[in-house]
C-alpha cells in the first residue's frame, strides 16, 4: 500500500489504528498515508468506520491502538456543518478563527470569502443560507488556518448537482494549490470521478488503497461500471 | 473561552422571544410559587400533650366551669391536625424531628393556676408552646393558631373572672347575701349601708368632739372607697390575658415570612433561568453540530463547561438582580445586605449552572435538553418546599437526604441566609454549593466525555 501520486515524504500517516465503541469494533488495523497535495477518497458502505477514521485523524476521537503522524495544522470539516445558524457567515468565521488562533483574523477571513465567493453573503445568517452556501462555509472554517492536510467527512451530502459540481472543482483547485485532502463518500460514481486515489473501509478494515482503474482490474476488469466493480470486490472478500 | 462566551450572547440577543420566555416564565413561576407559600391554607400538625391530672375539676367561684380538658382539645384540634402524645420528652423529639411542627403542652398545674385567677391570690396560668421554625411559613402558621386559641380561651376566662370579680365588689359595695360552700348563707353589709349606720350614729355624737371627728374621717373613707370601686369594674374587663404562653424554638432556624417568600421567588427564578439557559446552550452546541469543532481545538471540553457555568452565573446574577429590584417595590429587602445577596446568587447559581451543565451534555438537542431540564428541576424545588410536619418523619428523613443532593435547597438557604440576619447559616449553605458545583460538573464532564 502506498500513496503514488504526487512528491516527498507523506505530510499524514497513520499505522494499525483501531478503534471500539464497546463490543462494537469501529476500526481494525487501518494503516495509510498521504502525501502533499494528494486527494484521497474513503469510501466504504454505511458503517464501514469512514467518520471514526476521520475524526481519530482530526484529533476529536483517540484510537484505541495504533500510532499517528500528522501535521500542526488540519483541518475538519463535519459532515453535519459545525455552524451557529443565528450568527452570519463573518461571525461563524471570526468565532472559528479566534478559537484556531489564527494569527491574522480579519485577513483570513477576506481570504476565505474571496476563495469561497460569499463576499455578497457575508452578513447573512447561516440559517438563511441554501445547504449549498451553508456547506462552503463548514469547509471555509476548516481552511481558516490554512492547514496542510484538510478532513472532510461526506462532503456532497445534501446537495444538488450542480452544488455538488462546484464543491468538487474548488476541493481539486485546493489540491491543486498543495494542500493534501481527505475526504469520505459513500458515493462511488463522485469517488471514482474526483478521486486519485481510495482508500476502501469494508467493517472497519483497510480493503483497498489504489486507483479505481487499480479496483477494476482487480476483479477482472469485466465489471460494466465501477459500482458493479467495487461490490463484486467486497463480496469476494467476505464483506 | 472569551470568544465562545461572546458567541453565546450574541445568540441570545438574536433570540428574543426565546430569552423573553427564558426570563418572563422563571420570574411568573417563581413569585406565583413564593407568594402561594404565604397563603398556605393547609393544616400543620401539633402534637398535644395534656398533663391536667383527670380526676381535676375546674371550678371558679363556685360554679362548674365549661373548659374542660376535651373543650380544650377540640378548640385546637379544628385549627390544627393534632397528635396526641404521652410525654414531654415524646413532644419534643417530634418537634426535632420535625415531624410536627409544634407542640402544645397544658401543664399539671394549669387547672389551679387557673382557678387562682378568681382567688385573692392570683397567679398566671401558662401554657407551653414548642416549635419548630424549620419553615417559617408553617410556624407562622401555627403561631396565629395558638395563639388564637389562647386568645379565645383569655377572653372567656376574663370575662368570668370579671364578672366574679364584680358580684365580689357589688357585695363589698351594696352588701347582700353571700353563698359559701360548707359554711352557708350570711350577709355582707356592704359600704353603703355602712356608710348609712356610721351617718347615723354621727349624728348622735356632739359636735367638736374627737370621736365625731374619726367617725368622719371613717365615712369619708367609706364613700371614697365605694365610688373607686365602681370604677374598678370596667377596668376588670381589660384583664385580657389571664393566661400567657411561653415559647420555645426546639430546632429550626426561622426568617420572616416576607424573606421567605422572597427567597422562594428569587431561587425558583434563578434554578430555572440558569438551568434552562446552560442545559440549552450545551445541547445547542451539539445540534449545531460545533461540538466536535469547538471541543477539537483550543477550547477543551472542560473549557466548554467553564465557559457554560461562566454564561449561567452571569445570566443569573443579571435575572435575581433585576428580580429582586422589582420585588423591592412589593416588599422590604435590606439592600444593606447586598453584597452577601451577591454572593448567594453566585453561588446558587454556579449551583444551578453545573447542574444544567449536567443535564445539557446527556441530551442530543435542545429541546430534550429543555424538557429534561424542566422534568428534573421541577419535583426537586417542590420536594425542597415540603414543610416539616406535613408529611411523617421518615419520608421527611428521605426528602432531606434527597434534597441536600441538589442544588436547590442550598441555593434557598443561601437566599435566606442572605436577606436576613437570622436566617440560616449562609457559610454553610455556600460550602454544600461548592461540593454541589464539583460534583455535577464532574459528571457533565464524564457525560461529555461520550460525545464528540
Ligand atoms: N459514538 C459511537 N458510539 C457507538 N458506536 C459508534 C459511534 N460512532 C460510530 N459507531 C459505530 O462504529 C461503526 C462505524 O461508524 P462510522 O465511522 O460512523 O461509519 P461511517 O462513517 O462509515 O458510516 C458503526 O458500526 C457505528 O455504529
Ligand atoms: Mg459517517
Amino acid at each position: 500500500m502506498g500513496g503514488t501520486s504526487k512528491d516527498g515524504a507523506p505530510v499524514i500517516e497513520a499505522q494499525g489504528l483501531s478503534k471500539s465503541f464497546g463490543e462494537q469494533r469501529a476500526l481494525h488495523e487501518v494503516s495509510f498515508s498521504a502525501r502533499r497535495g494528494e486527494l484521497l477518497g474513503v469510501i466504504g458502505p454505511n458503517g464501514a468506520g469512514k467518520t471514526t477514521l476521520l475524526s481519530i485523524l482530526a484529533g476529536i476521537r483517540e484510537p484505541d491502538s495504533g500510532s499517528l503522524s500528522v501535521p500542526g495544522q488540519i483541518g475538519w470539516v463535519p459532515q453535519l456543518a459545525g455552524l451557529y445558524r443565528r450568527l452570519t457567515v463573518v461571525e461563524n468565521l471570526r468565532l472559528f478563527a479566534h478559537l484556531e488562533r489564527v494569527a491574522d483574523v480579519d485577513a483570513a477571513i477576506e481570504r476565505m470569502l474571496d476563495q469561497t465567493r460569499l463576499g455578497e453573503r457575508r452578513d447573512d445568517r447561516i440559517g438563511t443560507l441554501s445547504g449549498g452556501n451553508q456547506q462552503r462555509v463548514n469547509i471555509a472554517i476548516g481552511l481558516l488556518a490554512e492547514p496542510a492536510v484538510l478532513l472532510l467527512d461526506e462532503p456532497s451530502t445534501g446537495l444538488d448537482p450542480r452544488q455538488r459540481e462546484r464543491l468538487w472543482e474548488f476541493v481539486l483547485d485546493l489540491a491543486g494549490s498543495g494542500t493534501t485532502v481527505i475526504y469520505s463518500t459513500h458515493h462511488l460514481l463522485e469517488a471514482e470521478r474526483y478521486g486519485n486515489r481510495l482508500l476502501v473501509l469494508a467493517d472497519g478494515e483497510a480493503v483497498f488503497d489504489g486507483t479505481s482503474d487499480q479496483l477494476h482490474d482487480a476483479v477482472g476488469g469485466s465489471e460494466r461500471d465501477f459500482e458493479a466493480a467495487f461490490v463484486r470486490y467486497l463480496r469476494e472478500r467476505g464483506h | 473561552m472569551g470568544w465562545l462566551l461572546l458567541k453565546d450572547l450574541q445568540i441570545l440577543r438574536r433570540s428574543p422571544l426565546v430569552v423573553g420566555l427564558l426570563i418572563a416564565y422563571p420570574v411568573v413561576l417563581g413569585v406565583l410559587i413564593g407568594f402561594a407559600l404565604s397563603g398556605d391554607g393547609s393544616k400543620p400538625r401539633v402534637a398535644f400533650l395534656n398533663l391536667v391530672p383527670d380526676t381535676e375539676q375546674f371550678q371558679i367561684g363556685g360554679e362548674d366551669e365549661g373548659i374542660d380538658r376535651g373543650i380544650a382539645r377540640d378548640e385546637l384540634c379544628s385549627r390544627v391536625e393534632c397528635v396526641d402524645v404521652e410525654s414531654r420528652s415524646e413532644a419534643e423529639r417530634k418537634v426535632e424531628d420535625g415531624d410536627v411542627i409544634a407542640a402544645l403542652i397544658l401543664p399539671d398545674d394549669l387547672l389551679d393556676e387557673l382557678e387562682s385567677l378568681a382567688s385573692l391570690n392570683p397567679r398566671q396560668p401558662t401554657v407551653e408552646v414548642l416549635v419548630n421554625e424549620d419553615d417559617p411559613v408553617k410556624a407562622s402558621l401555627v403561631d396565629d393558631r395558638i395563639s388564637a386559641l389562647v386568645t379565645e380561651a383569655n377572653l372567656i376566662l376574663s370575662r368570668r373572672i370579671s364578672d366574679e370579680a364584680a358580684t365580689y365588689l357589688d357585695l363589698l359595695i351594696e352588701g347582700g347575701v353571700f353563698d359559701l360552700p360548707l359554711i352557708g348563707e350570711f350577709d355582707v353589709l356592704g359600704l353603703e349601708r355602712s356608710n348609712a349606720i356610721l351617718s347615723a350614729v354621727r349624728s348622735q355624737l356632739p359636735t367638736g368632739s374627737a370621736g365625731r371627728e374619726a367617725l368622719d374621717r371613717v365615712i369619708r373613707f367609706g364613700r371614697l372607697a365605694g365610688e373607686n370601686l365602681d370604677f374598678a369594674l370596667p377596668l376588670l374587663g381589660a384583664v385580657a390575658e389571664p393566661i400567657s404562653v411561653d415559647k420555645t424554638v426546639v430546632a429550626g432556624d426561622s426568617s420572616e415570612l416576607d424573606t421567605f417568600a422572597i427567597a422562594v421567588a428569587v431561587t425558583v427564578t434563578l434554578m430555572f433561568v440558569t438551568v434552562l439557559l446552560v442545559a440549552g446552550s450545551l445541547a445547542l452546541e451539539r445540534e449545531e453540530n460545533a461540538f466536535s469543532r469547538i471541543t477539537r481545538g483550543l477550547v477543551g471540553k472542560t473549557g466548554l463547561l467553564v465557559e457554560k457555568v461562566t454564561l449561567g452565573i452571569a445570566a443569573s446574577v443579571a435575572v435575581t438582580l433585576l428580580l429582586l429590584a422589582a420585588l423591592t417595590m412589593l416588599v422590604s429587602i435590606d439592600w444593606g445586605r447586598a453584597p452577601l445577596i451577591l454572593l448567594a446568587i453566585l453561588a446558587g447559581g454556579a449551583g444551578f449552572a453545573a447542574f444544567g451543565a449536567a443535564i445539557g451534555s446527556s441530551a442530543k438537542e435542545v429541546r430534550a435538553s429543555s424538557l429534561l431540564a424542566f422534568m428534573v428541576s421541577l419535583p426537586i424545588a417542590f420536594l425542597s418546599l415540603v414543610p416539616s410536619g406535613t408529611v411523617s418523619g421518615g419520608v421527611y428523613d428521605a426528602i432531606e437526604v434527597f434534597r441536600a443532593l441538589f442544588p436547590f435547597d442550598p441555593a434557598l438557604d443561601a437566599m435566606e441566609g442572605a436577606l436576613e440576619e437570622g436566617g440560616p447559616d449562609l457559610l454553610v449553605a455556600l460550602l454544600h454549593t461548592a461540593a454541589i458545583v464539583a460534583a455535577y460538573g464532574a459528571l457533565a464532564r464524564l457525560a461529555l466525555r461520550r460525545f464528540a
